[in-house]
């Protein structure tokens, strides 16, 4: 196996849920959301409702994994934070421990300099639970839900 | 790497069309969008260049059903064929969990496809994956032009492994669901093999 499984549990997720929601009110910003680096959301928080972040996640992912092939020919490890200016939106991307993007999207209501250190106690927090998460991942009996799915599943799906 | 969320009851996989530029995977895509209930569907997105080639990526989510009471949600890619991006598709493998290759049934394009197939062995290679084990389906393309190769011919040239492969004429639909339905039933099987 390349890479462990990406697996989420109630557990971790609400102790994720939590540190977005709080660092959406912390940093004034509109919406924040954590994306995996294959581009799957994980969780997110503040005005969501009017944001098609299905899309936006598969774009941060691709903007990260873009800088990282940069930052490799620079022989950087990785460049963890990036910042994009609008007229009105911003969006601050933030590389935490490697594993997951955290992105705040954030209006004139917030500044760079607030949502910088927001981010950086975020992430520090999520980095501890993303860690958690992967080790409990990889625990013996922490068999796939799909373990017992038979043909007769992946064919039903596919009669329409 | 598919992503299972037992919290929002949802597994998440990643699909990834590849083939020689202007072989037919953008248009693949676009039908598979056109011919999805809007339910099931999220926005496609297309990083193009001005003149419509693919410069970094297509997108497209989509939503097929579910299986013991999880949602099943096919994140769709496509790689830009031309050869100088080849940075750009190295990144877009990453976490891949099925691949299409999509082949140019053209004469003219036999080398293009041979050499799309060993870049796509290479690049799975250097993600740790090797194109033997993963889920993989062929789709010869563009059947209904003029001067194509048969399909003897093509799965000679390759498909040595015998993957599922499938005829298409993408423009007008023909095999492209036929070749979606045979790569997500694969890496659905994987899942249950607890890969990959």
């Amino acid at each position: 196996m390349v890479n462990p499984q990406m697996v989420m549990y109630e557990e971790e997720f609400n102790q994720i849920q939590s540190v977005v929601d709080r660092l959406v009110k912390d940093a004034n910003a509109k919406v924040v959301f954590i994306v995996d680096k294959n581009g799957q959301l994980i969780a997110a928080s503040g005005d969501v409702d009017n944001l098609d972040t299905t899309s936006l996640a598969s774009l941060t992912a691709g903007n990260i994994a873009a800088t990282g092939g940069m930052a490799k020919l620079l022989k950087e490890n990785e460049f963890a934070t990036q910042f994009h200016e609008g007229e009105k939106a911003n969006i601050h991307i933030q590389l935490v421990g490697n594993r997951v993007i955290l992105v705040v999207i954030f209006d004139s209501k917030s500044s760079l300099g607030l949502v910088r250190l927001r981010v950086r106690k975020a992430s520090e927090e999520l980095n501890h639970i993303f860690e958690a998460l992967l080790k409990k991942v990889q625990e013996p009996g922490a068999d796939s839900p799909f373990a017992e799915i038979t043909d007769e599943d992946i064919d039903n799906l596919f009669n329409d | 790497m598919s992503f299972i969320n037992y919290m929002a009851r949802e597994i998440n996989c990643k699909i990834v069309y590849y083939g020689p530029g202007l072989c037919g995977k953008t248009t693949n895509l676009q039908y598979i969008y056109e011919r999805t209930n809007p339910d099931a569907k999220g926005k496609m997105i297309s990083l193009a260049t001005e003149t419509d080639r693919t410069l970094f990526f297509d997108f497209l989510p989509l939503a097929l059903g579910e299986i013991r009471g999880f949602k099943t949600r096919f994140h769709l890619y496509t790689v830009p064929g031309q050869v100088f991006y080849d940075a750009s598709r190295k990144l877009i493998l990453k976490g891949v969990d099925g691949v299409v290759f999509v082949a140019d049934s053209q004469v003219g394009r036999i080398e293009a496809n041979q050499e799309s197939v060993e870049n796509l062995r290479t690049n799975l290679a250097e993600q740790g994956y090797s194109l033997d084990k993963i889920p993989y389906v062929i789709q010869y393309n563009k059947r209904d032009l003029p001067e194509i190769a048969t399909v003897e011919e093509l799965r000679e040239m390759l498909n040595p492994t015998t993957v599922p492969d499938f005829e298409g004429v993408a423009r007008t639909g023909v095999g492209v669901f036929d070749t979606l339905k045979a790569v997500a039933k694969l890496v659905l099987t994987e899942l249950r093999k607890g890969g990959p």
